[in-house]
């Protein structure tokens, strides 16, 4: 009998710590003081596990915001990246979103802005914002005249390469499509797989074929041939598209990309196996700032400007795009604090977020009055005298579209269409919207 | 307790909390998958009727027929990797010295996540950092495959770590199978002078055929549906080469935001699957039963 008295006790304490458990935010609540009469609900994706300095940049930025507004306080809840998408759309089914919450640009924001989900955030930018950010930031989260996202983040996309590795081979730099060749085959006599791409995750492979599109037929060419007023037919792109497979048969990137994901390649670029990596400004702590990476290695890696082809190309023209930006919800209970403490975070966010995070953001900072790495302060200038910036292609078509061009860059690189398949792939798709 | 369960009310009464489960995280949401493949849905706004258009575009996706076959394929390996598994149990049966500890060994990888399996099998084959690669180069093979990067073997190498996955779960029903076999039976066949080959496949084979032939059900349906190794390993690539009907179905859903198609390759996995079960159920059905 004492047995099964013992048994029901247990049984009905695990009940009872499942209730309470149930009971509990998962959540944190930024403030839990019961003065204010206002409460914004924001929702963001760097938990304090894995992005601590991100985390911690929020919470000083949403203290300095309570402490100067009374009465209004921030609910905070963290997620990390994919379960931030899953749980957003979940909430956006149910209509209920947080009142300021970080969205993706131009393709991820269409089907909420489709769904009256995402307030217009024009008049903020107008009245509060108007000179802040670095110009094209913004036009990437506007859709049928309007804006909906104030970006957080910019990141363009650089050739970075170990300079210990080229000197001991004594390799030049390459600024030339050429010389990249040249490199290419040195590299690959003395044994080494000159690039690393992991190119599962096909996004990083569209960044090559997107470089050489624009240093081919220009910076304008891949944006006509998306909003349909230029093709994929377009000699320069098609021309891209083999010049990429030329890349590929001269042995210039890693053995099996398209079986790696981008973090294996990442790891062979860092490892010093293959000495150079195309990828975006996100990485730039790894190279300067991160204390867990080897001094030796930051101190050895620098960046180039993608290279020139055939002479033709700027190369201040870049892929890039804004990473994420801040929306604020259509069906917000406190829409004008929500749009109020949003432009408040976007203009507090510039400095704090380079200086603390390693950010690049989206507002315009002074690269020379901040206490930053010299590859920091590189990159900045070169943003400033950027000529243009084209929105990396994923981003910018509708995710349909996007699911067709990242299959068919992955089929590019892997030999298995030819260029001319390739531009056709694209046409069927965007014409079948 | 006779009583009891000859009192419907009570037979309600026990099977309610199951039911009232299984309804709602099983049957409910089939029928609504089945629903939401009758809309022109992005998952998030309006939700537009549009007929059977869903499962027509289904039935003509070259797309997803291509990734049928591939779990088709899967299906037909996973049964005939069913042998080498019934064989190993054999094996294992016949009071080999060790048997228990390699039962034992052979159960490890059903201990392990999916995801832990995909990413070591990832380092395995990583192409030059890898140590079937490494291995490969050590005694002078020039070229290694690219496991996951030709289109032509990536489907192949995917198999391997699923079958290795389950081959535990496999060897541990048939051992257990074989296990209830009384003792008597095999000393009179042993007597009568049946050679152990001949035990095994005139008496021991024959007792546990129910056995097999739920394993074979098993093997097909898992393999049909099939989806978390290769997400996690190639994600259906490159470009569509190990792409598997669950797998064709997120990517529609959650990556192509076309929850309406999404669901309706969704369902039309799951007919499949019926039609499938329906026809091996009855090609392995027993009809005398056996008792011993």
């Amino acid at each position: 009998m004492g047995k099964k008295k013992t048994l029901t006790l247990l049984s009905s304490a695990f009940a009872l710590s499942l209730v309470l458990t149930g009971c509990s935010d998962s959540g944190e609540t930024g403030d839990a003081s019961g003065a204010s009469d206002t409460e914004i609900k924001f929702m963001h994706l760097w938990p304090e596990g894995s992005s601590k300095k991100h985390y911690d940049v929020v919470n000083e930025i949403i203290a300095e915001y309570e402490a100067e507004n009374e009465g209004v306080s921030v609910d905070l809840e963290v997620l990390s990246n994919e379960q931030y998408k899953d749980k957003l759309r979940v909430l956006s089914t149910s209509g209920d979103l947080p009142d300021v919450g970080l969205t993706w640009a131009a393709g991820f924001l269409e089907p909420y802005v489709g769904g009256n989900m995402f307030a217009p955030l024009d008049d903020v930018i107008e009245e509060d914002l108007s000179d802040a950010f670095v110009p094209g930031t913004t036009e990437a989260y506007a859709l049928d005249g309007a804006t909906y996202g104030l970006p957080l983040e910019l990141n363009i996309v650089s050739l970075y390469y170990n300079k210990a590795m080229f000197e001991e081979q004594g390799i030049t730099p390459p600024e030339t499509y050429e010389e990249l060749e040249t490199a290419i085959a040195e590299f690959n006599d003395a044994g080494i797989q000159p690039i690393a791409l992991g190119n599962r995750d096909s996004w990083t492979g569209s960044m090559w074929y997107m470089y050489l599109a624009d240093r081919i037929g220009g910076a304008e060419v891949l944006n006509k041939a998306i909003d349909r007023s230029g093709s994929f037919e377009d000699p320069a792109l098609v021309e891209a598209a083999a010049k990429t497979q030329e890349l590929v048969d001269s042995g210039a990137f890693v053995n099996g990309f398209n079986g790696l994901a981008d973090e294996e390649a990442k790891s062979m670029f860092m490892s010093g196996q293959s000495p150079m990596y195309l990828i975006a400004t996100w990485d730039l702590p790894n190279f300067t700032t991160n204390e867990s990476v080897p001094q030796e290695f930051r101190d050895s890696i620098g960046y180039l400007n993608f290279p020139t082809v055939d002479g033709q190309g700027d190369p201040s023209s870049f892929v890039g795009g804004p990473g994420v930006g801040l929306f604020v919800a259509e069906e917000s209970e406190v829409k004008e604090e929500a749009k109020d403490f949003a432009a408040y975070f976007v203009k507090a966010w510039g400095e704090e977020a380079v200086t603390k995070a390693g950010v690049i953001p989206a507002t315009k900072v002074d690269a020379e009055t901040l206490d930053l790495p010299e590859m920091y302060v590189d990159i900045l200038n070169e943003l400033n005298g950027a000529t243009n910036i084209t929105l990396f292609a994923d981003v910018q078509m509708s995710p349909d579209v996007a699911q067709v061009h990242l299959d068919s860059v992955q089929a590019l690189f892997g030999n298995e269409i030819t260029p001319e398949e390739f531009a056709e792939n694209h046409e069927e798709a965007l014409s079948s919207e | 307790m006779n009583k009891v369960m000859s009192n419907k009310f009570y037979i309600a009464f026990y099977i309610a909390p199951a039911l009232l489960l299984l309804l709602i995280l099983v049957f409910i949401p089939l029928v609504l998958s089945g629903y939401y493949g009758l809309m022109d849905w992005d998952g998030i706004g309006e939700k537009t009727f549009i007929g059977l258009e869903n499962y027509i575009t289904g039935i003509q996706d070259k797309l997803f027929w291509n990734s049928a076959f591939h779990s088709f394929l899967l299906a037909i390996f996973s049964t005939l990797s069913l042998i080498i598994y019934l064989t190993v149990s054999f094996i294992l049966a016949s009071k080999i010295k060790g048997a228990d500890l390699l039962r034992k060994i052979y159960l490890i990888p059903m201990l392990l996540s999916s995801v832990a399996i995909a990413q070591l099998w990832v380092k395995i084959y990583n192409p030059s950092n890898g140590i079937l690669n490494v291995f490969l180069m050590s005694i002078g093979v020039e070229n290694p495959p690219l496991w996951l990067a030709n289109p032509s073997i990536v489907l192949f190498a995917i198999f391997v770590p699923i079958l290795w996955q389950y081959a535990g779960f496999y060897i541990l029903i048939y051992y257990a199978a074989l296990k209830n076999i009384p003792e008597s039976l095999i000393e009179a066949a042993r007597i009568d002078g049946a050679t152990p080959f001949q035990i095994a496949t005139r008496i021991k084979l024959p007792l546990i055929k129910e056995v097999v032939s739920v394993t074979i059900v098993l093997a097909i349906v898992g393999s049909l549906k099939y989806f978390d190794l290769i997400y996690v390993m190639t994600a259906g690539g490159p470009n569509g080469a190990s792409e598997v009907m669950a797998s064709y179905m997120y990517k529609l859903a959650f990556s192509n935001y076309n929850f309406g198609y999404g669901s309706a390759i969704g369902f039309l996995l799951l007919i499949i699957t019926l039609i499938v079960t329906f026809i091996v159920r009855k090609l392995t059905e027993t009809k005398d039963k056996l008792e011993y």
